[in-house]
């Protein structure tokens, strides 16, 4: 634990880096994933292609997508926004189907009947269907916390630097306690913000009982 | 009510871009400093803690001479931190001159340190330029376990001519490079398989010459474990090898004074310190700035 | 332009022949990437099964899969990597990793799923446990389960390219080679044919699932269904 006790302003510094390149990536995966998803529920011609587009990105390998962005986007290929770029992408991947999945668990009759009382169709939207599509979107949200914690760590392979760089850097140095540190530390990054997410799923759907594990359990990964 | 909906929406949005951008300023600030402001010089290192180490040593020398410093490290490999260099982003980045002769020029044919550093000298981008090169050198050679060596009584390369069913471990890169298979075949006659193991001669390789998994790898000379007694190194009479040097690049905004400075370093900083200095990174898993700052205290710096 | 010289890389036959060429990588790709999942199904699908159908231990694997899910597959490699060396042993044991919180989870939420009322019916007339599981809600929950195994075989064929950080296998070394030497047709190309084996895997899976969908779901109930909304 030699390495631990020399290196603990670094483990806080990147931590914080982790946190500033996975909650913008967080954030875009589910702008943009929760209306494509609503849309492709909507239009399901539409929706077919989208979904099976969506989780091939997620097929995409990430080392040459990080090669790929920068060139694209006319980035540096060290922008941290090459990272936040390839893991919106994958969060997107992951998120679309699951979104779609929510909208479509909406009971079609409540939402009948709120525009039946007169609610307008985005009304409808922010007080019927997203609300109640909510118990299926926060499991698949956390999914994609989860996971795009997790791949922040491959950063390190282009210079971008995070808890990842933990995992470099102990490899190189035949260091272990530095890899077994960045590992629990991203490991325990990504719980942290799971409880959150579990706890604000809890307090936004106040109308379910979440004594117990929703039927239909665990999200699948897509 | 939609309206206080939609602003939420534009905050959230907002949140999502202010954080991403101060993820932005902590992977440190690429943007060059302008014109004016001529003190502040970035200094940048390889995602490789030896070359930290040397790049911490360059920063607190300058920052020792009265330069303020910005430290930009663990910037990739060279395809990452080349573009940038060149693109004026960094002024001062260690940096080995074979390895990098062998970037800019790959057909070059230099093997010699003084004809790779002249070469290297020419090859230099436009507003890029080397300081002295250092006698402390971190190349590539091929190495065996002693028990290897001792059984097929080698010492150098051509050696090996000898011994049946040698594989070669190393980087990818190293199938195609003129030092690799074809190399060895041509300079030593030495005809070996080739395994490829991505961590360039790191523990992996190691643990595969040591496993017996293959016979020969390629190691950086100033790697501590090849002082660890039951490696031997090759030697390369032939010169199959190109020197590799450290060598300092430098942008324009580096003047005659903070040269002076860095070519100090590198004229005290010898071959054995070097290993040493890795030694500390690895064995006493020390961070790069105090590992620097040691050495120059005993430097008198 | 890369994009465009990729596809010229792929389309060179002379790319394709010989021990390292496009065809026996993507043999050995394939071959990887089902190994893994035979491995990590074994032990994911019986383990999702068990609890699914008891409800002992539904409470843990939400965290677990969770956990699980958040291991960063670079860590992992290092570290199998420094403990096993070099060959295949490392990157398979972390694409089983990998694969297991798909599997688990789509086994679990698949037997959960399954009304109880159907389960109680089968006990009622006098179904073993076993039986229970094997004849009535294993049946049932394929076409969720099939899901987790369609998202795993997606998450193993795209990371399987790690292979080749440790191994001479799989597409993964026209990434490695082509980043280390910058070729960048060479890499991307790779890459286009590791997305192409993706595509193909879903769609097939994609079938299987649709199919199994279709048998469990029975056309009555689904007429029945849509004309109660209809």
């Amino acid at each position: 634990m030699n390495w631990l006790s020399q290196n603990w302003e670094r483990l806080g510094e990147l931590l914080l880096n982790h946190v500033a390149l996975s909650i913008p990536a967080i954030v875009i995966s589910v702008l943009v994933a929760v209306p494509i998803g609503r849309l492709a529920f909507r239009k399901p011609i539409l929706g077919g292609p989208v979904l099976g587009a969506a989780s091939l990105l997620y097929a995409v390998p990430a080392l040459p997508l990080l090669v790929v962005i920068p060139a694209l986007a006319g980035l540096s290929p060290r922008s941290p926004w090459v990272m936040v770029i390839a893991l919106s992408l994958y969060g997107i991947a992951l998120l679309v189907r699951t979104s779609a999945d929510a909208f479509a668990a909406v009971d079609r009759t409540v939402r009948e009947g709120a525009l039946a009382v007169g609610h307008s169709p985005a009304s409808v939207f922010w007080r019927v269907d997203l609300p109640l599509a909510l118990p299926v979107l926060i499991p698949g949200i956390r999914v994609v916390t989860v996971s795009t914690i997790s791949l922040v760590t491959i950063g390190a392979l282009i210079g971008v630097s995070s808890l990842g760089s933990l995992l470099t850097d102990g490899f190189q140095r035949g260091i272990v306690a530095s890899v077994i540190t960045g590992v629990v530390a991203t490991v325990a990054l990504a719980l942290a913000f799971d409880g959150l997410l579990l706890l604000a799923g809890r307090v936004l759907t106040p109308w379910r009982r979440w004594s117990h594990e929703p039927r239909g359990g665990i999200p699948v990964d897509r | 009510m939609a309206r206080q909906r939609t602003a939420l929406f534009a905050l959230a949005i907002t949140g999502a871009l202010t954080l991403a951008a101060c993820g932005n300023g902590t992977d440190g600030n690429n943007e060059p400093d302008g014109q004016a402001g001529g003190e502040t010089l970035v200094v940048g290192s390889q995602d490789y803690y030896s070359n930290e180490i040397i790049a911490e040593i360059y920063a607190q020398a300058l920052e020792e001479a009265g330069y303020t410093v910005e430290r930009d490290f663990r910037i990739g490999q060279r395809e990452v931190y080349m573009p940038e260099i060149e693109a004026g982003n960094i002024d001062v980045f260690p940096e080995y001159t074979g390895n990098l002769l062998q970037y800019l020029d790959p057909e070059t044919t230099e093997t010699t340190e003084d004809g790779v550093y002249a070469a290297l000298q020419e090859a230099m981008p436009e507003g890029l330029r080397v300081l002295d090169q250092s006698d402390a050198s971190d190349q590539d050679s091929f190495v065996v376990t002693k028990a290897f060596a001792d059984e097929h009584s080698l010492e150098s390369i051509g050696d090996l001519a000898d011994v049946e069913g040698v594989t070669l471990g190393g980087n990818s890169e190293l199938e195609t490079r003129p030092y690799g298979p074809q190399g060895l075949e041509s300079v030593y006659g030495v005809s070996v398989d080739f395994t490829p193991i991505e961590d360039s001669g790191g523990p992996l390789t190691l643990k595969a010459l040591r496993d017996g998994d293959v016979e020969v790898v390629n190691i950086y000379t100033a790697d501590p474990v090849l002082a660890e007694g039951d490696l031997v190194r090759l030697e390369d009479p032939e010169g199959l090898l190109l020197a590799s040097h450290v060598v300092p690049v430098v942008s324009e905004r580096v003047d005659d004074e903070a040269a002076e400075v860095i070519n100090e370093v590198s004229d005290a900083l010898s071959a054995e310190d070097l290993v040493a200095l890795n030694a500390k990174s690895v064995n006493e898993e020390a961070p790069a700035a105090t590992i620097a700052s040691d050495w120059l205290a005993e430097q008198d710096f | 332009m890369n994009l465009v010289e990729a596809f010229r890389w792929i389309a060179d036959p002379g790319n394709w022949g010989g021990t390292s060429g496009i065809a026996a990588r993507i043999v050995e790709h394939l071959w990887v990437t089902f190994l893994s999942l035979l491995a990590a199904a074994a032990v994911a699908l019986p383990v999702g099964v068990l609890i699914g159908h008891t409800g002992r231990g539904a409470g843990v694997i939400g965290a677990f899969t969770g956990a699980f899910r958040a291991i960063p597959t670079l860590g992992l490699l290092t570290l199998f990597g420094l403990l096993l060396g070099i060959g295949l042993a490392a990157p398979m044991l972390a694409l089983v990793i990998l694969a297991i919180p798909s599997l688990l989870a789509g086994a679990y939420s698949g037997i959960h799923s399954v009304d109880p009322t159907i389960a109680g019916a089968a006990r009622a007339i006098g179904m073993s446990p076993a039986q229970v599981i094997t004849r009535v809600e294993l049946p049932l929950a394929l076409p969720v389960l099939i899901g987790g195994i369609r998202a795993a075989t997606l998450q193993i064929v795209a990371t399987a390219t790690l292979a080749a950080y440790t191994a001479d296998y799989g597409l993964g070394r026209y990434l490695f080679a082509g980043l280390k030497t910058r070729d960048y047709p060479q890499m991307i190309g790779g890459a286009i044919i590791v997305i192409a084996l993706a595509l193909i895997l879903e769609l097939l899976l994609a079938a299987v699932q649709r199919t199994i969908d279709q048998r469990v779901t029975r056309p009555s109930t689904r007429e029945k269904l849509g004309s109660r909304h209809g």
